[in-house]
């Protein structure tokens, strides 16, 4: 259910895109225009299946599927609500409640990187290749500085484990207050790593014609675009798991409702949903304030600015705790 | 249980030998892949789950993405293969292959492993508070030289990995 | 149900298919993909027997065999790199320099 809030970015982003740029967005299909999305993947499921002269037509088919399972596998781990016991039994509100969640968020993330590569370079163009390859250095230096920041956040809390994670920032004990740079740092590399603006030379249509999608038509290209806007709530999902309370938030409704444990974990999704929502909204502003950056000056801001700083993060961190200061 | 050890231990023995035999190193590179998957679901099956992580993040999601690199960057053609398969070196290479694989199975097969030969695992597991706990222990104080000197040697490969690749000014 | 025979034999397996890779490939890149097998079924051995034999000291050295060789993966590219720089080609026969 948390997946069609992918659908629902294609819209959104357009509308909020339209409201920065002093003009309206889509408004025709459906009451606001939310049918839109809906639109886009008919109009895309009917174009042309074509292959074009290529060496390897399965790597051709491939690439956007290993985009789409990649981005999809990482919603396995992230908490929609606290444990639910229903007549004593007690149900997980997660696909999989592993031990070493965050490990394992970092080990599939890191496996983005093979469908743009696959893509860019099975394509037979010299534009998609550099695209491809450009892309995933970018993501691959990005994985470090996130990998890092991870780590800090994970020296605070004492676990990988998502769910304790979220139970230990109960009480509005949030992340960010408590690791201001580790947020600042992983909100840099998660745009990075979803290749969105202002890291999407990659993808730039006045740059490099269309980068790694642009031999690809009809619902491949519909699966890489599917595949990049799960990645973006994948990402905000992450960041509201680490950084911003997970679940919590509403207790004082709950309180007030004086609510069963079904209804608890109802609200507490909808807490999750809307923090979520918020951060893609501020994804989306970013992507229509700031120009683009230059591909050397992504690979300097990764390697030379923002790993130095995510160690000493790390450093810092762990001279805090070792002092007994959290 | 017992046939995702056997369905995995087959996946991965038959990408494996898919990786020898592709003309085209892509191809092989992504078999490589799909071994490496398939040992680490043999890895959590063995309940090393820490390591099976690492594997996924360190071998399939780095080394692997380095391969690919290279072989883009090389731009090789498909070695022609099948003219010269059955060359009588290369048939040798495969018969002595395959002794050494008798041997290891025939050592395998008729010498009882399991037994309480150790007291680690359970004990420091449940003690230690989880499998995570439990390896990082061992690993900060046990092997902490081991530990130490792995991040030098890490140090020395990228140092020599920046030498061997820099234009000569 | 005991499937340690299974775990071993499938290591011995791909360790073998990596010692036929590395005798019979010419492509440099193949030969070092091989390489990289018959570090990954010491690996499973290492895993299979720390768990049969109820010790944790099989996987510390899974971690450790697995930054070797993330280095050595990283050294060996690097060279291959190189001789690709000078030779133009990474086909094994071709790089028969110091042969009598």
């Amino acid at each position: 259910m948390f997946i069609s809030m992918a659908p629902l970015l294609v819209w959104f982003e357009r509308r909020v895109a339209a409201f920065i740029q002093d003009r309206l967005g889509p408004n025709r299909v459906g009451p606001i225009g939310i049918l839109q999305p809906v639109a886009d993947g008919i109009k895309l499921i009917f174009k042309e299946e074509f292959f074009p002269a290529l060496s390897n037509k399965v790597l051709y088919f491939l690439a956007p599927c290993i985009s789409l399972f990649v981005s999809l596998f990482v919603f396995a781990v992230i908490p929609f609500a606290a444990p639910v016991e229903i007549n004593g039994k007690i149900l997980y509100p997660q696909v999989a409640n592993l031990n070493i969640g965050m490990l394992y968020v970092l080990a599939i993330s890191s496996l983005g990187v093979y469908g743009i590569m696959i893509g860019g370079w099975s394509s037979n163009n010299k534009y998609s290749l550099l695209g491809g390859l450009r892309a995933s250095s970018q993501m691959i230096s990005y994985e470090l500085t996130m990998g890092m920041s991870v780590a800090a956040v994970v020296l605070f809390f004492g676990t990988f484990d998502l769910q304790k994670i979220v139970e230990t920032q109960s009480g509005f004990h949030w992340g960010v207050i408590f690791q201001p740079v580790s947020f600042f740092l992983f909100l840099v590399a998660a745009l990075a790593e979803s290749n969105r603006v202002p890291f999407d030379l990659p993808e730039g249509e006045t740059e490099l014609v269309g980068g790694y999608h642009t031999e690809y038509g009809g619902m491949k290209f519909g699966g890489f675009l599917f595949a990049e806007y799960l990645n973006i709530v994948t990402l905000s999902g992450m960041m509201v798991t680490l950084f911003f309370g997970g679940y919590n938030g509403l207790e004082w409704f709950s309180n007030l409702v004086d609510a069963s444990p079904v209804l608890n974990a109802v609200i507490q999704f909808s807490a999750f949903s809307i923090k979520t929502l918020l951060l893609l909204f501020f994804f989306v502003w970013v992507r229509w304030t700031y120009p683009r950056f230059r591909y050397d000056q992504i690979m300097r801001l990764g390697w030379k600015i923002l790993l130095p700083i995510s160690i000493g993060n790390l450093l810092v961190t762990a001279m805090l705790i070792y002092w007994g200061v959290f | 249980m017992d046939w995702f050890v056997y369905g995995f231990s087959a996946l991965a023995i038959a990408s494996a030998i898919m990786v020898i035999t592709r003309r085209n190193p892509i191809i092989s590179a992504l078999y490589l892949c799909l071994t490496l998957f398939c040992l680490a679901a043999l890895f959590v099956l063995l309940e090393a789950y820490f390591i099976a992580a690492v594997q996924v993040l360190v071998y399939a999601g780095a080394v692997m993405v380095l391969f690919i690199f290279v072989i883009m960057l090389l731009n090789l053609d498909p070695e022609k293969m099948i003219v010269e398969y059955f060359q009588t070196p290369r048939m040798i290479s495969v018969i002595s292959a395959l002794l050494l694989f008798g041997f290891l199975t025939f050592v395998f097969w008729t010498n009882n492993i399991t037994g309480e030969r150790g007291y680690d695992f359970p004990v420091q597991i449940t003690q230690g508070g989880g499998h995570l706990k439990a390896m990082s222990s061992k690993l900060f104080t046990t092997f902490l030289l081991a530990f130490e000197v792995t991040s030098i040697l890490l140090l020395v490969a990228i140092v020599g990995a920046v030498v061997l690749a820099k234009r000569k000014v | 149900m005991d499937y340690s025979g299974v775990m071993l034999v499938t290591s011995a397996a791909i360790f073998t298919i990596g010692v036929a890779g590395v005798l019979i490939r010419r492509n440099a890149l193949i030969f070092f993909m091989s390489i990289e097998l018959m570090l990954n079924a010491a690996n499973l051995a290492f895993a299979s027997f720390s768990y049969f034999l109820n010790s944790l000291d099989g996987q510390v050295f899974v971690f450790f065999v697995m930054m070797v060789a993330a280095a050595e993966a990283a050294v060996g590219l690097g060279i291959i790199i190189a001789i690709f720089k000078n030779r133009k080609t990474v086909d094994l026969y071709d790089l028969r320099l110091l042969q009598g």
